[in-house]
């Protein structure tokens, strides 16, 4: 039974760890529907997917304080966004114990999350608590999406490091789902279909 | 073999570059002011500054700062110039006799540093956001506190 047990636990550690491409569909397996926006609309559910998990919504908080982990509690020790650079309060900077990359700390089972930059997303990106619809209209929206073009929110989501980090968040915390690659293609397909938001 | 400085003494080290910053000060180099609280992070007790920054030493690899510039309380006091006995930090901290125990305080003053060096006037905000993960056991917030705003006169000429 102990044997039974320890088994099932490896497993699910394995199936945590991996988060694999297969939890993100590809863009051409949208193509079947016929209706461009219907597309459209059913391609951003699948953008969202990765836009709603842990990895992207702990620093997109609306309320300028970050949060951590699949659980996504208030960041420990307290933090808040600072002013616009959103890189923390005056002195106390993320990069105060967010090196360049992930660090493994012995006797913990999470490593200290890191690259360079560490930061939260700007204020006026600030996704939590809102739906999928609001989070979509307000990632097209010049005014609140830092005068991102459609093409410019391609290029992040598809090539910004900070973004390609949370698929490699390292010990103790779930990647998100698929690939940025998969995540580039989808927006590219969303679009071009018409950059249609769920209801 | 890594390099930097520290306290604006050339230092070369020969030692895995993993190894927290916060050991080479203490262990290799014989700086034991900045302190070990928790090692994860999460106290503060370990700030130092790298190139004007805070940083918490016990959570930085010490080949991230090679040719840097490190400075721990120790030199501290020279980074305020004109050779003073110690930094208008320091010299608030014995007014208002801020420590109890006395463990978190040289990260509290290198937190306290990095702010000022920002905000030169901090707000009562400015200061808790600033201030509030260095964490102290013997609740000498209020002091500490006090301090930072004495400090801050001091040094846009109110005061010393
Ligand atoms: S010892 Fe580094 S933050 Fe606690
Ligand atoms: S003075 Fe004792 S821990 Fe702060």
């Amino acid at each position: 039974m102990r044997v039974a047990i320890l088994t099932a636990a490896a497993a699910l550690s394995t199936t945590v760890a991996l988060a694999t491409e297969a939890d993100l569909r590809r863009s051409e397996s949208f193509d079947a529907k016929q209706d461009r926006i219907e597309r459209s609309v059913a391609l951003f559910g699948e953008m969202a997917k990765v836009i709603t998990h842990p990895r992207c919504m702990n620093c997109h908080p609306a309320d300028n304080i970050p949060r951590q982990g699949d659980e996504q509690r208030l960041h420990r020790p307290p933090m808040v966004r600072g002013g616009e650079a959103s890189f923390g309060p005056s002195g106390l900077h993320c990069n105060s114990c967010h090196g360049s990359e992930n660090l493994a700390v012995v006797g913990h089972d999470r490593d200290i999350p890191g690259h360079d930059p560490w930061q939260l997303a700007p204020a006026s990106m600030g996704w939590i608590g809102l739906s999928v619809h609001e989070i979509c209209v307000q990632l097209k929206d010049p005014a609140r999406n830092g005068n991102r073009s459609l093409a410019d929110i391609h290029k992040f989501l598809a090539t910004d490091g900070l973004v390609g980090w949370g698929w490699h968040p390292g010990k103790g915390r779930e990647a998100a789902p698929g690939t940025q690659e998969i995540l580039g293609e989808l927006t590219q397909a969303w679009i071009q279909t018409g950059a249609a938001c769920p209801k | 073999m890594i390099s930097f400085l520290v306290n604006n003494v050339d230092v070369q080290v020969d030692a895995p570059g993993d190894t927290p910053l916060l050991w080479i000060l203490r262990d290799w180099l014989n700086l034991t002011g900045t302190k070990f609280g928790c090692g994860v992070a999460q106290c503060g007790a370990c700030t130092v500054h790298v190139d004007g920054q805070a940083r918490r030493s016990c959570v930085t690899p010490v080949a991230s700062v090679a040719g840097s510039a490190v400075t721990t309380v120790e030199g501290l006091a020279a980074t305020a110039g004109d050779g003073r006995e110690f930094h208008p930090l320091q010299a608030a901290w014995i007014e208002v006799q801020a420590p109890q125990c006395g463990y978190c305080q040289p990260g509290q003053l290198m937190q306290a540093a990095a702010l000022l060096g920002e905000t030169p006037d901090p707000s009562d905000d400015d200061i808790r956001n600033g201030m509030a993960a260095n964490l102290c056991r013997c609740m000498a917030y209020v002091r500490i506190r006090k301090a930072i705003k004495l400090a801050a006169q001091a040094q846009n000429g109110g005061r010393k």
